[in-house]
């Protein structure tokens, strides 16, 4: 079960993240895009769900990543992706409830390059009973 | 047009275990019930299954070829609401279709449908496109 007190609480990535133009053209390759001067929308979640990852699991959050499935997603694009760039990232626990036996976890995460937030997604986890 | 209510053409992706291995090692995602298939079955599920956002970048393809390039595109998101099943050896289809729900000064609002195998696979699944 997660830990009640981790809802709300945003947990910084602790290094910056530099993406690579062949990173971008790998992920873009595989959907059969070859315009790669930004990233395809979904590209930032090879970043924020290997961030989500870490943190959720860590055993003072309790969330037992064996058993989650993906809910939903969206992204919300405000500056696209280019190889080079570099970004902080940090990841909050949004909300939390258990529906059926079943714990419901969104988890916003920002990638920030500078000051100025270039995108956020949210990521719903179901951890089945 | 775009104008509501307008329809944009369908197109028919296809996914097979070769493409959930690729989109594996370009995501990082190595969760086994998108590879091995007796992982699947044991942990309930009714073989292979694609990752929701290996799905979800098909349909962004769809998405941002509609609207001249990723960088348009500012608002992307969708439920998962059943797995696209993938038996070995087998081509399987994704479905993508759309309708323009919303027109302002600024983006066009695109609501999506994707099916696989006749099963809608998406829900609430919508884009937002910078004119």
């Amino acid at each position: 079960m997660l830990n009640p007190d981790s809802v709300g609480r945003t947990f910084e990535g602790a290094n910056s993240i530099t993406v690579t133009q062949s990173e971008i053209d790998a992920f873009a390759a595989v959907i059969g895009e070859s315009d790669t001067t930004v990233a395809p929308p979904t590209f930032s979640i090879r970043i924020s769900l290997e961030q989500s990852q870490s943190i959720l699991s860590d055993p003072s959050i309790g969330l037992d990543w064996t058993r989650v499935v993906h809910g939903d997603q969206k992204f919300e694009i405000f500056s696209p992706i280019k190889g080079g760039d570099t970004f902080s990232c940090s990841s909050t626990i949004e909300s939390y409830r258990v529906a059926a036996g079943n714990e419901i976890v969104t988890v916003r995460s920002d990638l920030k390059s500078g000051s100025a937030i270039a995108l956020s997604s949210w990521s719903t986890l179901v951890v089945r009973a | 047009m775009i104008e509501v209510g307008a329809a944009i053409p369908e197109r028919t992706f296809t996914i097979n275990r070769g493409l959930l291995k690729a989109y594996a090692d370009a995501s990082g995602d190595q969760n086994p019930i998108h590879q091995n298939e007796e992982f699947a079955l044991s942990v309930g599920l009714p073989n292979v299954i694609a990752h929701g956002m290996l799905t979800m970048a098909l349909v962004g393809k769809f998405v941002t070829d509609w609207a001249g390039g990723s960088a348009k595109v500012t608002h992307y998101g969708a439920r998962f609401i059943k797995p696209v099943i993938v038996p070995a050896d087998t081509d399987v289809d994704l479905t993508v279709s759309a309708t323009i729900s919303a027109v302002d000064e600024n983006s066009v609002t695109i609501d999506l449908t994707a099916t696989s195998a006749g099963v809608k696979v998406l829900g609430m699944a919508k884009a937002v496109i910078k004119k």
